[in-house]
């Protein structure tokens, strides 16, 4: 334990507005949400001084429910409640998946999804999932609420779009994903594990070609949308040694580092491995296709 | 005073450590230890024999990963230091503090608390600590608690031995093995430690259980500018029976024999000598034991099975591979070790018939407290109500040695069992009935206890006398008695990934006689659990001589989730010499699970991997085809 | 300097007043009243040494702060006797060999009965998946995971009067 409990602040609002009021008087308040982070860092050291801001207690933030055809889910919910919902059970099973392989239960029971987001590790077990899914980010500060699609909240290593005096209050997904989706995450071990790469797909084939997003854990200094890559495949797919060229395209494109998980041509090579698995459960889902 | 500091370039790693032959690195040189086997002489035989093979294999840092960390209190004075932690030796640390402290051994004491594992780990480095805080203590003038938080653990407290091992093996046309030589070396780090004890574990188990008229092993421990690598379970021996079981692989490819099939072939008998000359008089049945074996895990239709799955497996589909190692592990301390350490050991009867046993041994999870109540009870004739067993405290217990070299069971066990018959023959003279109830011989200890209260029972170690051992020569009875075993790994690559999943893992082995079904299939598949951490994910990362990876996020042991059922099989022939023919097991399982591993990757791969941990860093390259290389 | 706050949390079935920093770990403050069944092993949330129940769910106290745990429930190894699960996986423990040098063990027997808890019945996959976050360096897990599916079988299908 390197860290001292003295030099902790903590301060745990009853209600959003009063959170909402303390961000507005303190915007160098540091936000706590499960704590599976931010508590790692008070640990080691590295987090010092510092005066939190607790949202456990906010029970606005922990519910998930319909909103026309998009399901909201609280900025608040661990993961251990997403997996267990039968509507994210139902529409949404690659957000299962990633919820069942983040940490093991004990994080599940406290990792939040708006935690995930906000704290912008480019290894976050559910941003590829949620990128590939279109997410919209719903934004408040004391004076005004936005919405932001998760696309452009990334802005550089740990660095994001929101703003001191804003909360991510909860995350909008469609409810009817498209039908082609796919999610694999490759760590260090088969579980309680930090990727070394990890790729979300989801698409739908259309008269042109394969209209899908494509995302990426571990592989650049931010949770990585594939957009050459997705313009590729709109066109191309389905024509000649598409699949190839597409993992080819891919790899090129990617510059990721040697750390002390994994290499960069590891994560390179299991990048472009996993996209062809999804090229090649596409193909078989296409429209006509035998499935061969 | 003003204080010029020259840095100079550091030797990191026994590759650059065998390179340089750099003499600045530790007052010894080089090399800090080195030890020769020599039997027959495999010169002649390289040149005229049908197939010879060349091999080499290495092994990284592995961490204990205990998941209590190292912790410690102590109080101080002038006239007496008192310490109690998380240890696995309480002598040693007594030993150690009686040096820096000039204290004669009755003024140290040093009481075992409840320790949360150790598997070597907590042999040496309690030593350290409990000086530290003991010195604090003597200068604050209170008690001192020390606990290390995990990352302080992981970059200071000894790890197992990173290996380096060059052998080379001759062959008849048969596949009978004529000639082995051994090159076998450890990173020592910076330190001497245990380092000259591992080494010369390593190097006796290096001719693997194998017949062998020709043989030469150089062992050599090479100082680096590391942090000191120590003991860990298995201690020398499964880096050593990695490389011989490698080196058999590869010569079973380059014969075109099955790797099953070639063991079959050269396996120890009763009555052959081993490198070191012994002569193995107890009865020994390895084609038994490997058979079964390969019974148990099908292993030839799973070789078959898997040889044709594999040639015709799509992009996705998983590389499946089985494989064996087959090993020994001397039991007890090598040598004259036993000897020298005479360790003494019983029991005492209290005021109220309860009898306690007395011993140094520290019970680490192992069970070694519950054998011993076990075996005492078993002794006298009572229920386990009767029998205690001490804390382990230097004030108390008199020094029944370490508890290392699996010879808790088998050595100390031995004496207890003695002290528990000469007690029984007591009761017997105070008029018990031999074939008293366990009601009685209880009555009957309550009545010894009211007039002898406080009576001890104490055994000394007396090593059998046909036990002889040449230390200058490295000839002669290494160990009076060997666990043998035989190991199946099936595994699954993924050729997406590289990732390997160990599916099935049958362990059998003979140990002697198993004093405790329960606790001694709890050894194997603990053991199993650290070997294919060993095998697969366990890699000390370093980084200018420091470990990069010191935290459980990064330095990866498997989870529940990334083992399979391990499966424990015992085949008793009583031969050992512990309690009714018990011999040790706690290191056993580390010698063979990483080579019945690296066998089986063989196999899914068809590829050979030449060092562990084998990661899917590695493992990748060699599935990917080349079209989409990086 | 934070002043210290007053917690009122029910602990082990006794409602308690604690005092407290409010950054101060779940874990040390649990320790600090002697209930040292809560073991550290690596204050990151990758052991489950010092797992509990907070509100009937399974955390690494070593990652919640006190104040957080104002108003809850607690759990610890310490008052598992009392509770229908824990007590069952408990025992099967002490059985079947699931205890070695015994540090996991507390974390171990809390998420094996927060399974029991959730999924009455749960195959071998299932209970690997739910112990993942208890690291054990002792026994493979061969007979942790025994004994937990020998508790399911003794305290059989859950008992429908007592679902929600």
């Amino acid at each position: 334990m390197r860290g001292n409990a003295a030099d902790l602040e903590l301060r745990r609002p009853a209600s959003l507005e009063e959170a909402l009021e303390l961000l507005a008087q303190d915007p160098e308040l540091k936000v706590l949400a499960g704590g599976t982070e931010l508590l790692v860092r008070h640990e080691d050291g590295s987090l010092g001084p510092a005066r939190l801001l607790d949202l456990s207690a906010l029970k606005e933030l922990k519910q998930i429910r319909r909103v026309g055809d998009e399901l909201e889910i609280g900025a608040g919910v661990c993961y251990a409640d997403i997996q267990a919902h039968p509507d994210v059970i139902a529409r949404l099973p690659l957000l299962v998946q990633a919820a069942e392989q983040t940490g093991a239960r004990a994080i599940q029971e406290r990792g939040t999804l708006g935690g995930n987001v906000a704290n912008a590790s480019p290894a976050a077990d559910s941003v590829p999932v949620l990128l590939a899914l279109g997410v919209g980010l719903l934004l408040r500060s004391r004076t005004a609420e936005r919405r932001l699609p998760l696309d452009e909240f990334f802005l550089d290593y740990r660095r994001t779009a929101l703003r001191p005096d804003e909360l991510i209050t909860a995350l909008r997904l469609p409810l009817t994903p498209p039908p082609l989706q796919y999610f694999r995450k490759v760590g260090t071990r088969r579980a309680q594990a930090i990727s070394k790469v990890a790729l979300a797909a989801a698409g739908r084939w259309t008269a042109r070609g394969l209209e899908c997003r494509v995302a990426l854990a571990s592989v650049a200094p931010v949770p990585l949308r594939c957009r050459e890559l997705e313009a590729f495949l709109a066109v191309e797919a389905g024509r000649g040694d598409w699949k190839e060229r597409a993992a080819r395209q891919l790899m090129d494109g990617l510059r990721p580092i040697d750390d002390i998980r994994s290499t960069a041509a590891y994560r390179r090579q299991v990048a472009g491995n996993l996209l062809l698995a999804f090229l090649r459960r596409a193909e078989a889902g296409r429209p006509g296709q035998d499935g061969r | 005073m003003r204080v010029e500091l020259e840095p100079l370039p550091a030797v990191l790693d026994l590759r650059q450590a065998m390179a340089e032959e750099r003499a600045d690195v530790h007052p010894l040189g080089p090399v800090v230890k080195e030890i020769r086997i020599a039997k027959g002489d495999p010169e002649p035989v390289w040149s005229r024999a049908a197939h010879v093979v060349e091999d080499e294999v290495e092994s990284g840092a592995q961490e204990q990963l205990y998941i209590e960390p190292q912790g410690m209190i102590a109080w101080a004075g002038p006239e007496f230091v008192t310490v109690t932690g998380s240890l696995q030796c309480p002598y040693y640390v007594q030993h150690g503090l009686c040096a820096v402290f000039g204290l004669p051994a009755e003024q140290v004491r040093v009481i075992q608390a409840v320790t949360g594992g150790g598997f070597g780990g907590k042999e040496e480095y309690p030593t350290v600590l409990a000086v530290h805080a003991a010195l604090l203590a003597l200068k604050a003038g209170r008690p001192v608690k020390m606990v290390y938080d995990r990352a302080e653990d992981l970059a200071a407290t000894p790890k197992r031995h990173p290996s380096r091992t060059l052998s080379r093996a001759a062959f008849d046309h048969d596949g009978r093995l004529l000639a082995l030589d051994v090159d076998f070396n450890l990173d020592a780090g910076a330190y001497v430690t245990l380092t000259p004890v591992v080494l010369s574990r390593g190097a006796l188990h290096a001719a693997g259980p194998y017949r062998c008229d020709h043989v030469r092993v150089r062992a050599r421990a090479w100082a680096t500018n590391t942090p000191p690598h120590g003991a860990f379970r298995g201690f020398g021996a499964p880096q050593s029976c990695l490389a011989i079981e490698r080196l058999l692989d590869k010569a079973a490819a380059q014969l075109g024999l099955d790797p099953a099939e070639l063991r079959l072939r050269n396996l120890l008998q009763s009555g052959d000598t081993t490198a070191t000359g012994q002569v193995m008089r107890e009865e020994i049945d390895l084609t038994g034991l490997v058979e079964t074996a390969l019974e148990l895990s099908d292993y030839r239709c799973l070789r078959a099975e898997f040889a044709r799955a594999n040639a015709v497996a799509g992009p996705e589909d998983p590389r499946r591979g089985v494989g064996l190692a087959v090993f020994l592990h001397g039991a007890g301390f090598t040598g004259s070790g036993e000897k020298r350490l005479a360790s003494r050991a019983g029991l005492e009867l209290d005021g109220q018939g309860v009898v306690q046993v007395l011993a140094a041994s520290t019970e680490i999870g192992q069970g070694a407290a519950t054998v011993f109540q076990q075996i005492t009870c078993g002794a006298l004739g009572v229920t386990h109500e009767q029998v205690r067993v001490a804390q382990p405290d230097t004030a108390h217990v008199p020094d029944s040695g370490p508890t290392v070299a699996s010879r808790t069971t088998m050595v100390v066990g031995g004496l207890v069992e003695r002290a528990a018959l000469a007690l029984r023959a007591a009761l017997v003279a105070d008029g018990l009935a031999a074939d008293a109830d366990p009601a009685a011989v209880a009555r009957a200890l309550r009545e010894r206890g009211r007039s002898h209260g406080g009576e001890r029972w104490i055994e000394s170690y007396q090593q059998p006398d046909w036990v002889v051992w040449d230390e200058e020569n490295y000839r002669g009875d290494a160990y009076p008695t060997f666990a043998w075993a035989a190991y199946v790994a099936q595994l699954a690559v993924d050729p997406l990934t590289g990732e390997t999943r160990v599916e099935e893992f049958t362990a059998v082995q003979d140990i002697g006689r198993v004093v405790n079904p329960l606790l001694a299939a709890g050894q194997i598949e603990g053991g199993v659990a650290q070997g294919i951490g060993f095998a697969l994910l366990e890699d000390v990362r370093w980084q200018a001589g420091r470990m990069a990876n010191n935290r459980l996020s990064t330095y990866i042991i498997p989870t529940a989730l990334d083992l399979p059922r391990i499966r424990a099989h015992f085949r008793e022939t009583p031969a050992g010499y512990g309690p009714a023919g018990a011999k040790g097991v706690g290191e056993l399982p580390l010698d063979g699970t990483a080579p019945a591993v690296l066998a089986a990757l063989d196999q899914a791969l068809g590829a050979r991997l030449a060092r562990v941990p084998a990661l899917p860093e590695q493992i990748l390259p060699l599935l990917t085809p080349e079209a989409t290389h990086a | 300097m934070p002043e210290p706050v007053v917690l009122r949390v029910t602990l082990n079935g006794e409602p308690r007043e604690l005092s407290c920093l409010p950054g101060e770990r779940l874990l040390d403050l649990l320790r600090g009243l002697g209930l040292t069944g809560v073991k550290e092993g690596c204050g990151e949330g990758e052991c489950g040494a010092c797992a509990v129940l907070l509100d009937g769910r399974l955390v690494n106290s070593c990652l919640v702060s006190a104040l957080q745990a104002d108003g809850a429930t607690l759990l610890t190894i310490e008052g598992a006797g009392q509770d229908r699960e824990l007590a069952a996986v408990q025992a099967a423990f002490a059985e079947r060999g699931g205890v070695q040098c015994g540090i996991c063990t507390p974390g171990m027997v809390l998420a094996a009965g927060a399974l029991l808890k959730r999924s009455a019945q749960p195959a071998e996959e299932e209970i690997r998946r739910a112990l993942a976050g208890n690291l054990c360096r002792c026994t493979g897990y061969v007979r942790v995971v025994d004994s937990v599916l020998a508790a399911a079988e003794r305290l059989g299908p859950p008992d429908p009067s007592a679902q929600e």
